[in-house]
């Protein structure tokens, strides 16, 4: 080993570094110049991501109706982008679309809310009370796997009306994903919070509305997302099979009439419909629950 | 000050019942902590400290014996009995201040007049400024901080504390040793405190159990005549120093008897060493 390369024998022991103010470490970071959101490089990626993702949908659409592809799949009756838009030009001011439209949404809400009003409580019981559990889910399996669209013709036969029979048929869609996501948030609470709770206090009572509700509020939120997503599907198939008015029965009239731009300005709504749906319970979900903007997490 | 919580633990025996095997957890222990006393329990993990730290907390049942508070038997979880837990325990969903301010809000305490306790207590421990914010916002030590603090909110008469400082590192540790005596000074409640750190117990404590290896029994009881109030520098002083090095004795043939268990059961036959549990000591 060569001398330069020894460690220093002579000096002191320690050596002490000016320390930094303390008051400097605690203060809060300095706020950084922001720049309008379209300007950062962050937000001009998100937004050509999603242009390029929608535009490739529309490049497939417009290139297979402009040749008329006939390859296997048969674009030939397929309507072009410019007829659909057409259509919707037409068809957008009329009272008659903004019925379809405003039916739907109400069928939604309605079945949707039904759900959630027995779906949460229910699921909060099933998931502490190993009696209620015992109790409900053997009904809950037998009857889970059984899609909406299947319950059209009891619904039917079951309830007096037309339309309250589609409305029971979206709250079966959307009560099943809501009732199970409730159970497993519940379940899988971590045991050390309800016995804080309750060494602070906390009766049974309040022990569901203050801990076990907010505890399992991230996975119900799940439970509502998915759930809006299969209450869209049964909606749209009960408006097919037995509706008047809504977006569902449009677009099975347009098919009827052989209106082709129709269709598929029917499919676009209900996609939009469905996207401004779930949209809505992520925004109520995050103004609900600001405290999971801190969770630890994987996502990138 | 007050002469109340007064722990009173009697011949109380814990089994569990384990896939047709029955584990006897805790055998026959007796212990008390006096009103305002600071007790450490601690022995070899394994021993069923937790285990009877839940029977006072009122989370577990006795098998036989039972435990006392102020004479009336402990039959479930109260709020005159604060806990603090090894695990973070904050509900992650209320800020700070909601925190602290929980037990308060159980027992029906005004919006107003919990929100200005809560505040005081957060002052005293040096924690205000972080009010607002959300637990996962902060680091271990502060969330363990803020757990004494939610848990003295209530005004418990005593402080059941199940390893509240073994998940932080060696510095943090210290630093809360001594935040914790000087918070019990200043509050001066009975505590009960479980630990396997030989130093953090005759650091905090006025009196030491010391317990066997499974099934846990006690097998010493141990004053520490160190003077109030308790400082860092304390902890090189000879005093201080002899009483771990007895303490250590102690545990230590507590931790062997517990491998030793452990390697009936063939703990160590993966090593290729052919050990029984009376060859371990002689082996170590
Ligand atoms: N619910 C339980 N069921 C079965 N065995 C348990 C249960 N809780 C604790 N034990 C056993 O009792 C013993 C004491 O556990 P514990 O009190 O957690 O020990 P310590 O806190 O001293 O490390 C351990 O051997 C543990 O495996
Ligand atoms: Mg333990």
């Amino acid at each position: 080993m060569s001398a330069e390369a020894m460690p220093a024998t002579d000096g002191p022991i320690i050596r002490y570094f000016e320390r930094e103010k303390l008051d400097e470490i605690a203060a809060p970071a300095q706020k950084t110049l922001r720049l309008p959101f379209w300007f950062s490089s962050d937000r001009v990626i998100t937004v050509v991501s999603a242009c390029l993702s929608i535009g490739c949908l529309f490049v497939i659409w417009y290139l297979g109706t402009r040749y008329r592809i006939n390859l296997f799949i048969r674009f030939q009756n397929i309507p072009t982008p410019h007829e659909v838009f057409v259509q919707a030009g037409e068809v957008i001011g009329s009272t008659k679309f903004l019925i379809n439209i405003g039916m739907s949404l109400e069928r939604i809400l309605l079945g949707f809310a039904i759900a959630i009003i027995l779906g949460v409580p229910l699921g909060l019981l099933t998931g502490r009370y190993r009696r209620i559990r015992e109790l409900v889910m053997p009904a809950v399996e037998v009857l889970r796997p059984i899609p909406a669209i299947a319950w059209v013709p009891m619904s039917i036969m079951l309830w007096p009306s037309n339309e309250s029979s589609i409305i029971f048929i979206t709250f079966i869609g959307a009560f099943f994903p809501i009732l199970l996501n409730t159970i497993h948030g519940v379940e899988a609470m971590d045991g050390v919070l309800l016995r804080a709770a309750q060494c602070l206090g906390a009766s049974e009572p309040r022990l569901f509305w203050h801990v076990i509700l907010p505890g399992a509020l991230s996975q119900i939120f799940t439970g509502l997302a998915i759930g809006m997503g299969v209450a869209w599907v049964s909606l749209i198939a009960a408006e097919m099979i037995s509706g008047q008015f809504g977006v569902g029965y449009y677009t099975w009239e347009a098919y009827s009439l052989v209106n082709y731009p129709a269709i598929v300005l029917g499919m676009i709504t209900i996609g939009m419909l469905g996207l401004l749906c779930s949209g809505a319970i992520r925004l109520i979900g995050r103004l609900t629950m600001p405290w999971l903007a801190f969770a630890p997490g994987s996502r990138k | 000050m007050s002469d109340k919580g007064f722990i009173d633990v009697q011949g109380v025996s814990i089994q569990f019942a384990t896939r047709g095997s029955i584990v006897q957890a805790v055998k026959s222990v007796s212990l008390t902590v006096q009103p305002n006393e600071f007790v450490s329990l601690i022995g070899p993990s394994g021993c069923g400290k937790s285990t009877l730290l839940n029977i006072v907390a009122g989370f577990a049942k006795a098998s036989s014996g039972q435990a006392l508070l102020d004479g009336v038997p402990i039959t479930g979880p109260g709020s005159e009995r604060g806990v603090v837990f090894q695990q973070y325990s904050l509900f992650p969903w209320l800020t700070v201040r909601k925190n602290v301010e929980f037990g308060l809000r159980m027992s029906g305490v005004a919006r107003g007049k919990r929100e200005s306790s809560a505040r005081t207590l957060l002052g005293l421990a040096g924690l205000l400024a972080f009010e607002n914010h959300y637990p996962d916002q902060l680091s271990g030590g502060m969330k363990q901080r803020i757990g004494i603090v939610r848990a003295l909110a209530t005004s418990p008469q005593v402080l059941l504390m199940d390893e509240p400082f073994g998940a932080l590192d060696t510095q943090t540790r210290t630093v809360m040793q001594e935040i914790l005596t000087n918070m019990w000074q200043q509050f001066r409640i009975s505590v009960l405190f479980v630990t396997h750190d030989i130093e953090e117990a005759v650091f905090l404590s006025d009196r030491i159990y010391v317990m066997t290896a499974r099934p846990g029994r006690i097998k010493a009881e141990v004053r520490v005549p160190l003077p109030r109030p308790r400082m860092a520098a304390m902890t090189e002083t000879p005093g201080f120093m002899e009483l771990v090095h007895k303490l250590k004795g102690l545990i230590r043939e507590e931790s062997i008897a517990a491998m030793g268990s452990e390697l009936k059961s063939g703990g160590l036959t993966g090593f290729g060493m052919d050990v029984g549990p009376q060859g371990v000591g002689q082996l170590l």
